[in-house]
């Protein structure tokens, strides 16, 4: 135990003299809350419509001013050439074409069922649903208003009608910040602490000390011990400031148990840097051990459900999330600080990471070689 | 043989795949000797040593070192042995006070022991008045004998010395053989490579290492008379060609 003591003494005074990690654990993830989680968004706030009025007629003009009343909408251009507005989606100037064929109006009033048409370029698979969503509900409360204008005494009484009002729960003002700001915080402890550990032994091996340790009784279990104790602190501040930040900045909800929180933290923590230390065992130089940590790093972001929900993930994708500890870390803390998730509602993610970090600490106890 | 062994090998062999970097050498060091282990480069030192000291395990043979066995107990051979290697890995970044704590400590010594034992090695070397100072700032010669000294932080028999005097100028060799010296006197057990001929004139017994063989063994003058040699320079171009 007292050999640990030493081991943790020297890595603080070596954590605390070297000047570009205390920035890395305040100014970085204060500067990546406030970029990722204002920029990093799904949200669609801005359509660019072009609108091919072939009728020009009263009701197409109404249905017009609807359109660009729409404070998510933006008129790029109105035209009457439909090769034109192509031309417009082609040079990405526009995201939806609106086409209102002539005698829309004379349709209409006869019955016949006239066809508004939307062209919509889906690059952007996200952009083209969300944006023609927004066209059709302004079509579909155009039309109603027109039914009732047109045959004033059809006989939809309003009792008969139903009615969908929905209550946004757990974010009920819909604030994207609130959503990212809990998630971006799970992966910057995440990453940052797999990076640090990983790169710290591999360091040592390049410097060659390793080998002056190696020649040492030094025990397996204290040396990756007396490196994980350290940096798993370093994680828990990085993590405390980034709850601050996130409370001070975006005022985000933290309603659930801190305790709870920081105690799941630490345990998250402890996996990564099992996984970060497996690395460093197997690579030589600091620059194998990067490419190393991107390699996994990418895929955890990527399959997180930070930026893409895991349930619209394939079956097998939605599967392998389990073996992600930055999935389990983005859910617990995005339930307990939205939600106000009790242990009972987070207890899957605690088992998961739990094997976790006894899967990649025994690895990396086992792999490290005191002897080739 | 009534003197106490430090280190005996039988037939001891490491081969990587094909290639035989060190191919069955035999030979006893006494206990309290100044035992020279030389040889070109690539003739296959370094890997020996890394058997000796426990960081490679031998393919074949038998070595027994301080008692215990290269292949079965490395654990217990490292509580009895330092070891100093070309790039004495001392912290660059930690000053001299915890460098000597940091190896005391995993060491296992006492908070006692090491206290005693850093103001020890800072009167010795004279290292009192930039005991606070980063290693990185200290001269080379002056990191050499501090990674000498913390290599014995935990009064070990034996010493393996890497090549501990590479790039020092003349004057500092010299004083660092004089410390060599001082720790034999002490009973304790050094074994050095080096690349110095005039070092292996130093030493009490020596052996030349060619292609993974030992091909002389004995003490610099038996070895100049048996090759006819007016130095160690000579006897060395000899065997090495």
């Amino acid at each position: 135990m007292n050999i640990l003591a030493y081991i943790i003494q020297k890595e603080f005074i070596q954590i605390i003299r070297n000047k570009a990690i205390l920035p890395m654990m305040t100014v970085l993830p204060i500067v990546q809350l406030i970029v990722l989680s204002n920029a990093a968004s799904n949200e669609v706030k801005n359509v660019n419509v072009v609108v091919v009025d072939m009728d020009q007629s009263e009701s197409s003009r109404t249905l017009n001013h609807k359109i660009i009343a729409n404070d998510r909408i933006t008129l790029v251009a109105t035209s009457f050439n439909t090769n034109e507005a192509h031309f417009y989606l082609q040079e990405n100037t526009s995201d939806i074409v609106i086409e209102i064929p002539p005698d829309f109006e004379n349709d209409y009033i006869n019955g016949k069922q006239p066809k508004i048409q939307l062209l919509v370029n889906a690059t952007n698979g996200q952009q083209a649903i969300v944006g023609s969503g927004y066209l059709k509900a302004i079509v579909a409360s155009f039309n109603a208003k027109l039914i009732q204008k047109v045959i004033p005494d059809i006989s939809i009484s309003k009792q008969s009608n139903t009615t969908i009002s929905s209550r946004y729960w757990y974010n009920p003002e819909l604030k994207y910040t609130h959503f990212m700001a809990p998630g971006i915080l799970a992966q910057l402890t995440a990453l940052l602490t797999i990076i640090l550990s990983a790169m710290n032994v591999v360091r040592e091996r390049e410097v060659g000390t390793i080998e002056q340790i190696n020649v040492t009784p030094l025990k397996k279990w204290q040396f990756i011990l007396g490196k994980l104790i350290p940096f798993l602190c370093i994680g828990l501040v990085l993590f405390t400031v980034g709850i601050i930040a996130s409370k001070l900045i975006f005022s985000i909800p933290i309603l659930g148990n801190l305790p709870l929180l920081f105690g799941y933290t630490t345990l998250n923590i402890i996996a990564v840097l099992g996984l970060g230390l497996l690395i460093s065992n197997f690579a030589d130089t600091q620059q194998q051990a990067i490419f190393v940590a991107f390699f996994f790093i990418i895929i955890f972001v990527l399959m997180s459900g930070l930026f893409t929900p895991i349930d619209s993930m394939p079956k097998w994708a939605q599967q392998l999330t389990v073996g992600n500890p930055l999935a389990h870390f983005i859910s617990v803390s995005r339930k307990v600080l939205m939600k106000g998730s009790g242990f009972w509602n987070i207890r899957f993610e605690f088992l998961y990471t739990f094997i976790l970090a006894f899967i990649f600490n025994g690895l990396a106890v086992w792999s490290y070689k005191k002897q080739v | 043989m009534n003197t106490p062994i430090a280190i005996e090998l039988d037939k001891l062999t490491k081969r990587f795949g094909d290639f035989i970097a060190v191919d069955a050498i035999t030979f006893k060091v006494k206990k309290g000797e100044i035992f020279g282990f030389l040889g070109a480069n690539g003739a296959g030192k370094t890997t020996a040593i890394k058997m000796l000291i426990g960081l490679s395990k031998p393919t074949e043979g038998m070595g027994k070192v301080a008692g215990f066995n290269v292949d079965t107990e490395p654990e217990k051979i490292k509580k009895n042995i330092g070891y100093m290697s070309q790039k004495f890995s001392l912290y660059d970044d930690l000053t001299v006070v915890e460098n000597i704590q940091f190896y005391g400590g995993i060491y296992g010594l006492s908070r006692e022991k090491i206290k005693e034992k850093t103001t020890e090695i800072l009167e010795e070397l004279e290292l009192t008045e930039v005991s606070k100072s980063l290693v990185i700032s200290l001269p080379l010669g002056w990191k050499q004998r501090l990674a000498f000294a913390i290599s014995m932080v935990h009064d070990p028999e034996i010493v393996f010395l890497d090549e501990p005097t590479g790039g020092v100028d003349p004057r500092v060799r010299r004083q660092f053989w004089e410390t060599i010296y001082q720790v034999a006197e002490k009973g304790r057990t050094v074994f050095v490579t080096t690349h110095y001929m005039d070092e292996a004139e130093y030493c009490d017994r020596v052996s030349i290492m060619v292609a993974g063989k030992i091909e002389a063994l004995d003490t610099p003058h038996n070895l100049k008379q048996q090759f006819e040699a007016t130095s160690m320079d000579e006897v060395f171009l000899k065997l090495a060609r």
